[in-house]
């Protein structure tokens, strides 16, 4: 009875560890990637016709991928939750990391020692003058242990840093050749994911060397995408596409619109230019704005008050500050020739400097270069609203009898024509910040509108670059005018043929 | 000065000095000491009070306050330009020597000769300060000016011109699917097909006449003229919207001091 009970015992237990094995029971390490042995979940399609090329119009270091997506992503069993983009990576990719990583290290470690060494002289110092005792004297031995350490090892670093330098330098330019050995010495790493329903993927690296980021150019590269599940080990591997070289391009063909504008613009611009030196005569309408500029002049000289002009916030490389340069050497002149006071605080360090140069030049013309001195220009503070502060505090104490705000200008316009208006002053304002105008045109007497600003300094010079310039914008806005109403139609009958030609890259 | 000024400012200072003492003691119990806590709400309120009263009239109290202002921001901003831009960016990639001097990190892989160039033009704008060689000053002008000038160029073709081209390329008669089908789901809401039809035709009208406004070589008159007339319309109803949005941001500025005079300062509000 012992014997049979037994038997059956073991029997019991032969059944339940068959159907424990069955069922799938096991060590996670047992499964496959395109195990079929999951209870609902069955391994997904792949992706089809997987494209790998440099991606286009940039300046290398990057791959761009492209598949077809899984009949069961969307569809199918609908199983497919993202995509892994694969990249084969030699192992000697580790051995350049490796070194990146010991140079870390080594920098981090010379720097600390750079940064440690003045502190601990400081401190023997210290302990030298301290009371004499034993632990001072302990104190000033330990320094001097660790400085002479510290001095013994830093050159012994530095040497191994500059060593370190030579190996990556070298690792870097072996990589192309490390890659070369596919499918040997070397693994898949996975290097980004996709949504589902993605098509498409950039591999993009950096293009410093010294990054670990860093994708290098003209190597072989070669990709798989996984197609994965809900269960990250049930998944399809797609076919390999490669080899493929990332490498720069020397023309962005993204851009082409912006080089047939630059073409044109550049060629209306020059034409009209000669045309003016000629001595055509291009006509420019009268500027209500800048109209007023010599009546306020002039009335700034009868009252015997000064005139402010502000050239903004903007720096010397803004359009509207350049525009405002011209407009003030035309002004300083006048006022030169007037005898009148004029006053320039500036935001700008390199703003005052060239404006300084054109109310020089402008008293200079005007045949009193006695009349100017420096501080006709001055600065104040590059922070916004202290220079508001100065300029305001200026306005209630000079109280000119015109204020000038021609450039770029920010949120302290309204603060600034308010407390002009508020002076009594005539106000003249000009700006490109369309954010701004508003404020200038409820508080100023005139306000230049936007490209006025520019037509303003063209005006008023009355050069022929500057007339030129504005009979090609002229032209300009006469060949966005026609575009638009042909862009219009075209939108209108589905021409995309048109639109597409107007899409710029980034 | 006045004696009525005097003791005005003296009133004026007494009573800062009062709130002064009463604020410290409400903050006894701050982790900082409470007398400093005290001073820098109630110099903070006296600074905001200050540049307040500018709108009664100038001051001896708005005068320091922005000579205050300024002359701290001056400071400020020059000493972060050295520190930042020449001692952080500049002398690491130089020069290990005076790294070591401004205990800034060497950074010798970054060492490029390129970095020189930016030195020498800032030398170079500081010979103004001679009378003799002024003149080399304006060398990095001109090259500031024309670089900046050049590349705003293509910036500004792409950004201003092309792509606001592009984006006046908008159907006409939006999801059209015959006068039937218009007059039966017509419907004034913001997204409905109404007004975006409306929309679109102000958006091409609009940057017709606007571009019309801003034509300098032509006379404004007759059909030309009206059109231009449309363009400063459309452009003074833009000018106005944007006046109010930007007049509520001010708003919810003044919002905010009036909060840290009643909060922060009085302890009026919780």
């Amino acid at each position: 009875m012992k014997c049979r009970s037994l038997i059956a015992f073991l029997l019991v237990l032969c059944a339940f560890t068959l159907t424990g094995a069955q069922e799938g029971i096991g060590p996670p390490d047992s499964i496959s990637a395109d195990s079929t042995r999951g209870d609902s979940i069955l391994p997904p399609a792949p992706v089809g016709n997987l494209k790998a090329w440099d991606t286009d119009d940039d300046h290398g270091h990057s791959v761009t991928l492209e598949w077809e997506i899984s009949s069961d992503d969307g569809a199918g069993q609908n199983s497919v939750l993202s995509y892994e983009i694969f990249r084969w990576t030699p192992f000697f990719m580790d051995t350049l990391k490796g070194i990146r990583n010991s140079l870390a290290q080594t920098e981090a470690y010379i720097a600390e020692l750079q940064a440690f060494l003045p502190r601990a002289k400081k401190r023997l110092k210290v302990h030298r003058k301290g009371e004499p005792g034993v632990g001072f004297a302990d104190s000033v031995a330990f320094y001097v242990d660790t400085i002479a350490a510290s001095e013994r090892w830093l050159p012994l670093h530095k040497d191994r840093l500059g060593q370190l330098r030579r190996e990556r330098a070298q690792a870097i330019d072996m990589i192309p050749q490390a890659h070369k050995s596919y499918p040997e010495q070397g693994e898949w790493r996975k290097v980004g994911t996709a949504l589902s329903g993605q098509t498409s993927y950039v591999d993009a690296g950096v293009k410093e060397k010294v990054s670990g980021d860093y994708l290098a150019d003209h190597a072989d590269y070669y990709y798989r995408v996984d197609a994965v599940t809900a269960d990250s080990t049930i998944r399809t591997s797609s076919e390999i596409a490669g080899p493929v070289q990332s490498y720069g391009q020397f023309f962005n063909t993204g851009r082409i619109p912006v080089f047939v504008a630059v073409i044109v613009f550049t060629f209306l611009t020059v034409f009209f230019v000669t045309k003016a030196r000629r001595g055509a005569d291009l006509y420019v309408r009268p500027l209500a704005g800048i109209e007023a500029v010599d009546d306020a002049i002039g009335r700034a000289t009868e009252m015997g008050k000064p005139i402010l002009y502000v050239l903004g916030l903007g720096t010397a490389a803004d359009i509207g500050t350049i525009a405002s340069f011209t407009i003030l050497g035309r002004v300083a002149k006048r006022v030169a020739e007037y005898q009148t006071k004029l006053i320039v605080p500036c935001y700008d360090p390199i703003v005052m400097t060239v404006a300084q140069e054109i109310v020089k030049s402008a008293y200079l013309d005007a045949g009193r270069p006695d009349d100017y001195y420096e501080d006709i220009v001055y600065f104040v503070t590059q922070s916004q609203f202290a220079y508001v502060a100065a300029v305001n505090g200026t306005m209630l104490r000079e109280l000119p009898a015109t204020n000038m705000y021609m450039g770029v200008f920010f949120a302290e316009s309204l603060i600034l024509a308010e407390t002009g208006a508020l002076a009594g002053s005539i106000q003249i304002a000009g700006t490109d910040q369309v954010a701004q105008l508003p404020f200038f045109i409820v508080a100023c007497d005139y306000t230049l509108i936007g490209e006025e600003l520019y037509a303003a300094s063209a005006y008023l010079g009355r050069e022929p670059i500057l007339l030129g310039s504005l009979k090609a914008q002229d032209y300009a806005k006469a060949a966005v005018m026609v575009l638009a109403l042909l862009g219009l139609i075209a939108v209108n009958l589905d021409w995309t043929a048109f639109t597409d030609l107007f899409v710029v890259a980034k | 000065m006045r004696r009525s000024t005097i003791i005005v400012m003296a009133a004026i200072f007494g009573l800062f000095i009062l709130t002064w003492i009463l604020r410290s003691t409400s903050l006894a119990s701050v982790q900082e000491h409470y007398l400093i806590g005290g001073f820098k709400v109630t110099f903070s309120a006296f600074l905001t009070l200050a540049i307040l009263s500018f709108l009664y009239k100038d001051n001896p109290f708005y005068k320091f306050a922005e000579h205050l202002f300024v002359g701290i921001s001056a400071a400020f901003w020059m000493s972060m330009g050295f520190w930042t831009t020449i001692v952080g960016n500049l002398i690491p990639r130089l020069s290990r020597s005076l790294s070591e001097f401004f205990q800034v990190p060497y950074q010798p892989g970054s060492y490029n000769f390129v970095y020189f160039i930016p030195v020498i033009l800032g030398i170079m704008l500081l010979m103004r300060l001679s009378s003799k060689y002024g003149w080399f000053a304006r060398w990095p002008l001109a090259f500031i000016v024309g670089t900046f000038a050049g590349l705003n160029f293509v910036r500004y073709l792409r950004s201003d011109f092309i792509e606001q081209v592009s984006a006046t390329f908008v159907p006409l008669l939006v999801n059209w699917q015959g006068v039937e089908h218009f007059f039966s789901n017509f419907s004034l809401s913001a997204s409905g097909q109404f007004v975006a039809i409306v929309g679109n035709w102000v958006i091409f009208l609009g940057v017709i006449c606007g571009i019309i406004y801003f034509f300098f070589s032509k006379e404004h008159k007759g059909a030309f003229g009206t059109a231009s007339r449309v363009g400063i319309w459309i452009l003074m109803i833009t000018f106005g919207a944007s006046f109010g949005y930007t007049v509520m941001g001010r708003i919810s500025l003044l919002v905010g001091r009036i909060t840290f005079l009643f909060r922060d300062w009085l302890g009026l509000i919780s």
